[in-house]
C-alpha cells in the first residue's frame, strides 16, 4: 500500500477544498462591503509596520488563547489544547511527510494520513515523529475530554453557563470532537499492522490485535476522514468559523477598523468572529439578576447572523458593556446591538427648531462645564464644581445652566441617529463659538459622548481628571480621614472611557479606600443605564439592589460615585449616604 | 384592712394636726394600695414600645382600667412628632397643647415612663415578652402594645429637587416651625414675594420605592397655605400637586376657603428639578398639566410636602417580630376587625407603625388597642 491514493481521501479533500473557497468568497463580499473610511485605512496600512503586532496577537489568540486564559485558566487549556494542539499536529505532520520524501513529490494529502500510506519506516527519525504526534494527539484528547465535560457540566471548566446550541451547531461540534478519537484509533489500527507507531497508538495497537485492527483500519481511516471534511465544508458556515475570521479581525482591527453607525462589512468580520464561548452570558446582569437569557451578546449575535434578530433581543439591554470588557475576541457588541436598534425609518415628528436659538459665550480663557441633563438632576454634584472651580481660580462658563441641550448619547444608544446628530450639530457649534480650549462634563455619558461621538479639536475631560489634576498641581488640597469609602464604577467611565484610576486617586487622597468584590472592569451596573427603555422598573431595581449589595458588603462609611445617574439610582433606595467624588472633595478641603 | 389604716409612724401621742396629716396621708396610701392589690383586676404589666400620641392614649386607657403600664420612648421627649406641629388641621388648634394634656396625664402612679430608651430586642417565651433594652435591662410582661410611629420622609433622597443643597429649599416640618415662630422668611432674611409648595415628595413616587399615599400631606399643605397668608397677606402661594386628596371633615371647605379668601394658587404638575438663581432664589422646571404647558417659575421658598415612613425603630422591629409589612411597617391581623392585633397573641399593634394616619386616627387607634388588650388580659 505504498501507493498515493486510497478512496477514503476523498471527503476530506473535497471538504479543504469547499472551506477554502467558501471563505475566500465570503472574505472577498465583506470586505467589498467595508465603507469608504474603512477601506482607505485598509489601503493605508495594508503591509506596514502594523502587520507584526497583528501576526503576534494572532498567535497569541489564535493559537494560545491568551485572553480566554485570562478570564479562565481551564477555559483557557481546553481551548488551547485544542487550537494549538491541531495546528502543531498539522505542521509536525507537513514537517514529517516533508522529511521523509526528502523533496520527491508526494499528494497534499498524505501528510494527514502519513500513518496510512507510509507504513514501512523503521528509522529512528519516523520513530521520533511518531512519539511526538502521539503526544500531540494526547494533548488535543484531553482538551476534547473537557469539552465533552463542559457541555455536560458547565463548571468543570468554571463557567456558570454554557451557550445553549442550536442543532446544526450541536452536530458540528460532535463532529469536531470526533475527528480526533478517530484519529487515535485508525493510526492505533494501522501500527496493530505495520508497527509504525508511537507510544500511544502503538500500545492501544498491540491491545487491538493484528486481525482485529485488519478488519477495522480502512473503515476507521474513512470515517476519519469522513468526519475531517464534513467539520471543514460546514465550518464556514458555523460558529467554527471564528477559527479563521478571529485572524482576519485581529489583523483589520490592528490597521484601524472599527465599528460605524451602520453596519458594514466589518461588522460581518466581526459576527463571524464569535465562537460562542458564552463568556457572555456569566457576565450579563440580566441573567444572574433577572434570568433573562435570551439576549446576551452571543445570541443576539447568532440571531444577526442568521438574519432574524427579534426585537426583544436587540432592546433589552443594558448596554453596560460588561460582556464586552470578558469577550476573548473583542468584539464591539454594544455598537453592533446599536446598529440593529436603528430607527431612523420611525417619523418622530421631532421638531428641533427650540435649540436654534440658544446662544452661546465667549468664554476665551474659560474651561467650559457641561453638567449635563442627569446632573440637573443631582445639583449636588454641579454646586460642587462650581465650588471647586471657585477654588481654584478657575473661570468658567456653565454651557447647560440656563437652557439644556442633551449631548445626544441617549438617543443614540436608542438607535435614533439623526436626532443625535441633530444635537451634536449644535452643541459642536456652541462649543466652537466659545472659543474655550477645555471641556469639562460631570456626567460619564456626556463625556463619553464628547470624547467619542463629536470629534471636537479642544480637550474634553470628565470632572475626576480634573480634580486629580488640580490635585497634583497643589491646586486642590484635601484633608484625609478614616473615612471608609466604597467606589462604584460608573459603566460609561470606567469600561466606557477606561477611567478608572483618576476617580480612586481623588478618594484615597481622602479616606480610605476598601476593596470591593466586583469592580474594575467588572463592575456591576446601578440598573438606570440609559441604554434600557424595556426593563421594568421593579427589574431595574433587581439589578441596582445586586449592585448596592455589592457595595455594602464592606460595610463602608460612604459610597462614592462619579456619575448622577448611579447616584440618583441607589440613593433611591438607601438612606446611607451616596456621594458623587466632587461632593466628597468639597467636603474635604482642607 | 384594719392594718392599712393604723397610722404607719408609730409615735403614741401625735397632736391633732400631725394626726390629720398622717390620715390624709395614710388615706392616700390606702387608696394607692387599693388601686394596686384589692380592685386591680389586672395586675399584670403592659409594655408600650412608642411615647407618641398612640402610644400615650393606650396608656391613659389601660391605666383607667387599673392596668399598669410600662412606656419606652427611644427620644428624650413624649409626643415629638406631633409636638413640632404648629397648628392642626381641620380647627388650627394648638398641637403643642394637645400633646402637653397628654404628657400630663402620664405622670400617673401606674405609668412608668422610659424615656432615652429603645427596645432593642423582643424575646417570646410562653405566655410572656422579654423586651431588652439599649441598656440591657430584661422587662418581661404579658402584653405589648407597639406604637413605635413613623419618620418623615428625608427629601435628600429627591436631590433634584435641591433640599438640603439650596437654602430656599425647606421641608413642610421646617415651614411648621417658621410659622410658630411668625417668621417665614426666604434664604436672605426677608419676607418672601412667593412660597411654593409641592406634593408627593417621598409619597406615590415609584422611584424611591413608595407606592402609597401618606393621606395627610394635602391637607397640612392646604393649612399651611392659609397659615401663610394670614401671616403674609402680600405673598403668592402656589401648590403644585397631582392630584388633591381632601377626604376629611372639613378638609374640602378648607381647601375651598384657600382659594377663595385666600386665592392659594393649586397647579397641576410635578416639580421636575430645582436649581438656584444668582438672588439666592430657587428655579423651579414643571408642567402645568391641566393647561398641557412647561413652565418656569421663581420662588422664595420651595416647600417640600415630605410623607411619612416606617420609622427605623418600626422597621427594626417589625423584622425582629415577624410583622413586616409593606413599606418596612408592621402588618396587623386584618384591616377590618382585628386591625389592633398581630399574629402573635399578646403583641399588639397601634397608631403610624402600620399606615400614615392623621393625629386623631392614631389616638383614636391607640384607645381601641388599649381595650383589645384588656379583653385580652382578662382571659
Amino acid at each position: 500500500m505504498s501507493s498515493n491514493f486510497h478512496p477514503f481521501v476523498l471527503p476530506f479533500t473535497i471538504g479543504t477544498l469547499a472551506l477554502f473557497s467558501v471563505l475566500i468568497l465570503k472574505y472577498n463580499k465583506w470586505i467589498s462591503k467595508f465603507d469608504r473610511q474603512q477601506k482607505k485605512l485598509i489601503r493605508r496600512n495594508l503591509f506596514t509596520g502594523k502587520l507584526i503586532p497583528a501576526v503576534w496577537e494572532m498567535i497569541n489568540e489564535g493559537l494560545f488563547h491568551k485572553k480566554v486564559s485570562r478570564y479562565n485558566r481551564r477555559l483557557g487549556y481546553m481551548h488551547r489544547s485544542i487550537a494549538l494542539g491541531w495546528f502543531l499536529l498539522i505542521s509536525v505532520g507537513f514537517v514529517e511527510t516533508v522529511f521523509h520524501f526528502q523533496g520527491r513529490g508526494h499528494a497534499p494529502w498524505i501528510g494527514v494520513f502519513f500513518r496510512f500510506f507510509v507504513r514501512d519506516n523503521q528509522t529512528l527519525s519516523a520513530w521520533i515523529f511518531a512519539q511526538i504526534m502521539d503526544l500531540l494527539l494526547l494533548y488535543i484528547l484531553s482538551g476534547v475530554t473537557m469539552a465533552v465535560f463542559k457541555s455536560i457540566f458547565s463548571k468543570t471548566v468554571g463557567m456558570r453557563k454554557t451557550t445553549r446550541l442550536k442543532l446544526f451547531d450541536t452536530s458540528l461540534r460532535y463532529s469536531l470532537w470526533s475527528i480526533f478519537p478517530l484519529r487515535l484509533l485508525s493510526e492505533s489500527a494501522t501500527a496493530a499492522l505495520a508497527d509504525n507507531g508511537g507510544f500511544l497508538t502503538q500500545s492501544l495497537g498491540n491491545l487491538m490485535g493484528e486481525r482485529f485492527a485488519g478488519v477495522v483500519e480502512l473503515p476507521l481511516w474513512t470515517l476519519y476522514s469522513i468526519a475531517l471534511g464534513l467539520f471543514l465544508c460546514l465550518l464556514p458556515f458555523s460558529r467554527f468559523s471564528h477559527i479563521f475570521t478571529e485572524l482576519m479581525l485581529i489583523y483589520f482591527r490592528k490597521m484601524g477598523l472599527r465599528e460605524r453607525e451602520k453596519p458594514t462589512g466589518f461588522t460581518r468580520f466581526e459576527l463571524s468572529a464569535c465562537s460562542r464561548c458564552g463568556i457572555c452570558i456569566d457576565n450579563c446582569p440580566l441573567d444572574s439578576e433577572l434570568n433573562i437569557t435570551d439576549i446576551q451578546p452571543v445570541y443576539l449575535i447568532r440571531d444577526i447572523r442568521n438574519r432574524m434578530p427579534h426585537r426583544n433581543a436587540t432592546e433589552n439591554c443594558l448596554m453596560c458593556n460588561r460582556c464586552e470588557s470578558d469577550c476573548p475576541v473583542g468584539i464591539q457588541i454594544s455598537e453592533i446591538r446599536r446598529q440593529e436598534r436603528d430607527k431612523k425609518k420611525l417619523d418622530t415628528h421631532d421638531n428641533y427648531g427650540y435649540i436654534e436659538d440658544v446662544q452661546s459665550f465667549n468664554a476665551i480663557g474659560r474651561v467650559i462645564y457641561f453638567g449635563g441633563c442627569m446632573s440637573h438632576l443631582t445639583p449636588g454634584i454641579t454646586e460642587s464644581m462650581k465650588k471647586i472651580f471657585d477654588t481654584v481660580g478657575q473661570k468658567y462658563w456653565m454651557m447647560d445652566e440656563e437652557r439644556t441641550i442633551c449631548c445626544g448619547r441617549p438617543l443614540l444608544q436608542q438607535g435614533f441617529f439623526n436626532q443625535a446628530a441633530e444635537l451634536r450639530r449644535k452643541n459642536t457649534q456652541l462649543i466652537m463659538e466659545s472659543r474655550s480650549k477645555t471641556l469639562v462634563t460631570s456626567c460619564p455619558i456626556c463625556y463619553q459622548s464628547f470624547r467619542k461621538e463629536y470629534n471636537l479639536p479642544i480637550k474634553v475631560v470628565h470632572h475626576t481628571e480634573y480634580i486629580v489634576t488640580m490635585l497634583r498641581l497643589g491646586k486642590l488640597r484635601l484633608n484625609r480621614s478614616e473615612l471608609r469609602l466604597a467606589y462604584h464604577d460608573p459603566c460609561e467611565l470606567g469600561r466606557g472611557c477606561g477611567i478608572y484610576d483618576e476617580p480612586r486617586e481623588v478618594l484615597s487622597a481622602l479616606g480610605q479606600l476598601l476593596k470591593l468584590e466586583q469592580e474594575y472592569k467588572n463592575s456591576l451596573c446601578c440598573g438606570y443605564n440609559l441604554g434600557n427603555t424595556v426593563l421594568e422598573l421593579d427589574q431595574q431595581l433587581k439589578v441596582r439592589d445586586a449592585s448596592l449589595r455589592n457595595l455594602t458588603d464592606s460595610h463602608p462609611d460612604v459610597i462614592a460615585t462619579a456619575c448622577p445617574l448611579c447616584k440618583k439610582a441607589f440613593q433611591h433606595s438607601t438612606t446611607q449616604p451616596i456621594k458623587d467624588v466632587a461632593e466628597l472633595v468639597v467636603e474635604n478641603l482642607r | 384592712m384594719k392594718e392599712r389604716e393604723k397610722p404607719v409612724h408609730g409615735d403614741d401621742n401625735p397632736k391633732p394636726r400631725e394626726v390629720k396629716r398622717r390620715l390624709k396621708s395614710t388615706k392616700r396610701i390606702s387608696r394607692r394600695k387599693r388601686l394596686e392589690f384589692e380592685e386591680v383586676e389586672l395586675p399584670l404589666q403592659v409594655a408600650i414600645i412608642g411615647g407618641g400620641v398612640a402610644g400615650m392614649e393606650a396608656a391613659s386607657v389601660l391605666t383607667e382600667h387599673r392596668c399598669p403600664v410600662i412606656l419606652f420612648e427611644a427620644r428624650p421627649e413624649l409626643g415629638v412628632n406631633v409636638k413640632n406641629k404648629y397648628k392642626i388641621f381641620p380647627d388650627f388648634s394648638d398641637a403643642g397643647r394637645l400633646v402637653e394634656t397628654m404628657t400630663k396625664a402620664m405622670d400617673h402612679p401606674l405609668i412608668t415612663v422610659n424615656k432615652d430608651t429603645e427596645i432593642v430586642e423582643i424575646i417570646r417565651e410562653p405566655d410572656a415578652y422579654t423586651l431588652l433594652d439599649n441598656k440591657g435591662v430584661p422587662h418581661t410582661v404579658p402584653a405589648v402594645l407597639l406604637a413605635s410611629g413613623y419618620e418623615p420622609f428625608d427629601a435628600k433622597r429627591k436631590e433634584e429637587l435641591g433640599f438640603g443643597i439650596y437654602e430656599g429649599v425647606i421641608n413642610s416640618l421646617q415651614l411648621e416651625d417658621m410659622l410658630r415662630e411668625h417668621k417665614v422668611l426666604n434664604s436672605l432674611g426677608e419676607d418672601p414675594r412667593r412660597i411654593v409648595f409641592l406634593q408627593c415628595v417621598g409619597s406615590r413616587d415609584e422611584k424611591v420605592g413608595n407606592h402609597y399615599c401618606s393621606k395627610i400631606c394635602c391637607i397640612t399643605a392646604v393649612k399651611q397655605a392659609i397659615e401663610v397668608k394670614r401671616q403674609l397677606p402680600d405673598t403668592e402661594v402656589y401648590v403644585f400637586y397631582m392630584d388633591l386628596r381632601l377626604w376629611g371633615q372639613g378638609y374640602e371647605e378648607l381647601y375651598r376657603e384657600a382659594q377663595e379668601q385666600y386665592s392659594v394658587r393649586f397647579v397641576r404638575g410635578r416639580i421636575s428639578e430645582a436649581a438656584s438663581t444668582f438672588d439666592g432664589r430657587v428655579q423651579i422646571k414643571s408642567e402645568d398639566t391641566l393647561l398641557g404647558q412647561p413652565l418656569k417659575m421663581v420662588t422664595d421658598l420651595l416647600v417640600l410636602m415630605i410623607g411619612m415612613e416606617a420609622s427605623p425603630g418600626t422597621q427594626k422591629l417589625g423584622k425582629t417580630c415577624g410583622l413586616e409589612g409593606p413599606y418596612g411597617f408592621v402588618r396587623s391581623k386584618s384591616p377590618h376587625l382585628e386591625d389592633n392585633l398581630s399574629d402573635k397573641p399578646g403583641f399588639f399593634l397601634a397608631g403610624t407603625c402600620k399606615r400614615p394616619m392623621h393625629i386623631a386616627e392614631a389616638v383614636n387607634d391607640g384607645r381601641a388597642a388599649a381595650l383589645e388588650i384588656i379583653k385580652y388580659l382578662r382571659k
